[in-house]
């Protein structure tokens, strides 16, 4: 056995670093672009604190744009984060939050929490959650036994559950004359462009505990994917570790999904890509995920708000039109 | 010698189906112990019960004179290691960092290693000799290096028994041997207990000390393979056919189930309502 040229705890520290780089790179390109061009020197300048920036150029950028880049990162991370538990738990790589049906379950109880008029915090965020553990609890019924390690039926039943949910979400909009319809079905796609920076400063407090204790649990993650009864062999308490790992990740989704409305596919397109460069250890993983996710978002945001011409699009399309694609070549290539 | 096991009286029913009955045995340290039986006679719910995994009805299961239920997981991880029949994953972990798991009862959460974890594990891949995969991920190696690589993160946990299930059962004659002489090697050298769930009845007769033989969640037979190889209780037990005579080896049992045709042929030459004992020329006794 050759000794690796790194350990364990400086290769954490050393990617985390880099992914932290791009992370700041990506935040600072979405700070300087936009509709209303502001160059990257003014942000600099701007950031300085000093400098002939006009009042206007800084609301934007303080405003506007950190905002959304501070929301866009909090989500990206949370929902690659989400991915990758997942598919820990369940032990298959095509598990993630808005495929399962998680994101659309608590989707339907945001929705319910905004017709019944209550505020974003905490009483969307609480029906959002209890939406989640009610979509949780069905996929876990459903794909329960054996059959809960069998990819294609658990895929299956996030199918209909999204559909389910689709279903009773128009449902929902269809029977309210709201004039806020716009808005729901805006937040829907997944948006960032209502965002303030308190919203953002009460999810990260939210946000931030969960990725440590999911830090925490990384190693033993690894171990859940070595097969139940292994794990249990080795030590770990498999009761308490999955339903922590399970209502912690419905935390955040439903967290973020009560913010940012339906943003699919992020939690696999990252994993997959950082286990790819990485490999599987998801002591590395974690860390890895909250800085690429948000990256990732941040990047997606900036597509959603500069590719057109006149106003944008959600956020949830650009990672819907990235992440699909990417869904059915894995398929593809698990299949084989 | 002392005792790594004892089971007393156990009992256990999926629903209203028995699966043990009055189970009673003691499995001696450093011993090579092997259960036998046909398909659901619970040898496997035995071993997972003794794992841990499956928690039990009636009865008493003592591990190194201590309660099993008496152990917390990762105590019991120190102590007891397990072996799948098979084991497959997924994703992409190398073979290194699947050994190092072995690990986890010794170590912190994050499982941080240190320079003992590396040099317990560097060994455990040097006896089952799997060192030159180390960088290899596990979905690239064969079967049987996959079975030695789950034996080496088995003892990474220094354990003081390894519990197996079926771990020859999908292996060519080679590896099944050299999987069985890896653990006759771990008894000899390190004193660890192997206990072994077995489909494979002369594979046991060769290399366990004492064999357990259930049916039915019943104990049909306990003992040294010489005693308890024998042509009434493996009658009894898979309900066919058998031959046992001594293997050109020396003194172990080999048994050779009778394919109908030769017993079609031996009643041939006996008439066909030959009532008799079993002709010692060739050894087949009647249906």
């Amino acid at each position: 056995m050759k000794t690796p040229p790194l350990f364990l705890s400086s290769r954490i520290l050393l990617i985390s670093f880099i992914l932290l780089l791009l992370l700041l790179v990506a935040g600072l390109l979405g700070l300087s672009l936009g509709s209303s061009r502001s160059s990257f020197m003014m942000v600099i300048q701007s950031l300085q604190g000093s400098g002939l920036n006009d009042a206007m150029t800084s609301a934007i950028i303080w405003d506007i744009r950190l905002p959304r880049i501070l929301m866009a990162s909090l989500v990206g991370a949370t929902l690659a984060l989400g991915g990758l538990v997942f598919q820990a738990i369940l032990r298959n790589s095509l598990a993630e939050p808005y495929i399962l049906g998680i994101s659309g379950g608590s989707a339907i109880g945001a929705i319910i929490g905004i017709l019944l008029g209550f505020s974003r915090f905490p009483g969307v965020s609480l029906t959002a959650f209890s939406g989640s553990l009610a979509t949780l609890v069905l996929i876990l019924v459903m794909s329960s036994g054996q059959s809960m390690f069998r990819k294609d039926s658990l895929l299956l039943s996030g199918v209909m559950i999204n559909a389910f949910c689709s279903a009773v979400i128009m449902f929902l909009i269809s029977i309210t004359q709201d004039a806020r319809l716009h808005n729901i079905l805006f937040w829907l796609m997944g948006d960032f462009s209502m965002v303030n920076l308190q919203q953002a400063g009460i999810l990260a407090l939210m946000l931030f505990p969960c990725f440590i204790l999911l830090f925490w649990l990384s190693h033993t993650m690894n171990l859940l994917l070595m097969g139940k009864e292994l794990a249990q062999t080795m030590g770990v308490n498999i009761k308490a570790v999955t339903i922590t790992l399970l209502v912690t990740t419905s935390f955040m989704v439903s967290v973020t999904v009560s913010h940012c409305g339906l943003l699919g596919f992020v939690g696999l397109v990252m994993p997959h890509l950082l286990r790819l460069l990485l490999g599987a250890d998801h002591r590395l993983l974690v860390p890895a995920c909250v800085l690429g996710g948000g990256t990732f978002m941040i990047l997606c945001d900036l597509l959603a708000r500069t590719l057109p011409e006149q106003g944008e699009i959600p956020a949830g399309v650009i990672t819907a039109l990235i992440g699909a694609p990417v869904f059915i070549f894995l398929l593809k290539r698990t299949q084989k | 010698m002392s005792i790594a096991v004892v089971i007393n009286n156990l009992n256990h029913s999926y629903g209203l189906r028995p699966v043990l009955n009055d189970i009673s045995v003691s499995i001696f340290q450093e011993d090579f112990f092997i259960i036998i039986g046909p398909n659901g006679s619970g040898k496997t719910t035995l071993m997972k019960i003794l794992a841990g995994i499956e928690p039990f009805q009636k009865g008493r299961v003592d591990i190194l004179e201590k309660p099993v239920r008496h152990y917390t997981k990762k105590s019991l991880a120190k102590i007891i290691a397990f072996v799948p029949q098979t084991f497959s994953i997924d994703f992409p972990y190398t073979v290194k960092e699947m050994v190092l798991m072995g690990r986890y009862p010794h170590q912190g959460m994050l499982g941080i290693e240190n320079e003992k974890d590396r040099s317990i594990a560097k060994e455990a891949m040097t006896i089952t000799g799997v060192e030159d995969l180390a960088d290899r991920k596990l979905d690239q190696i064969s079967g049987g290096e996959r079975q030695r690589v789950t034996i080496a993160r088995a003892i990474c946990q220094e354990p003081r028994i390894i519990l197996m299930d079926e771990p020859t059962a999908s292996l060519d004659l080679s590896h099944q041997i050299r999987i069985m002489d890896l653990m006759e090697q771990l008894k000899t050298e390190k004193g660890i207990t192997i206990v072994m769930v077995s489909h494979d009845v002369n594979l046991a007769a060769m290399y366990a000390d004492r064999l357990l033989i259930l049916k039915n969640g019943h104990i049909v037979g306990a003992g040294r393979p010489a005693e308890v190889l024998n042509y009434d209780i493996l009658e009894k037990t898979y309900g066919c056919t058998i031959i046992v005579d001594e293997s050109p080896l020396g003194k172990v049992p080999r048994v050779s189930p009778v394919p109908l045709k030769f017993i079609k042929a031996s009643r041939k030459r006996n008439g066909h309502f030959a009532e008799k004992q079993p002709d010692p020329e060739d050894g087949i006794p009647p249906r």
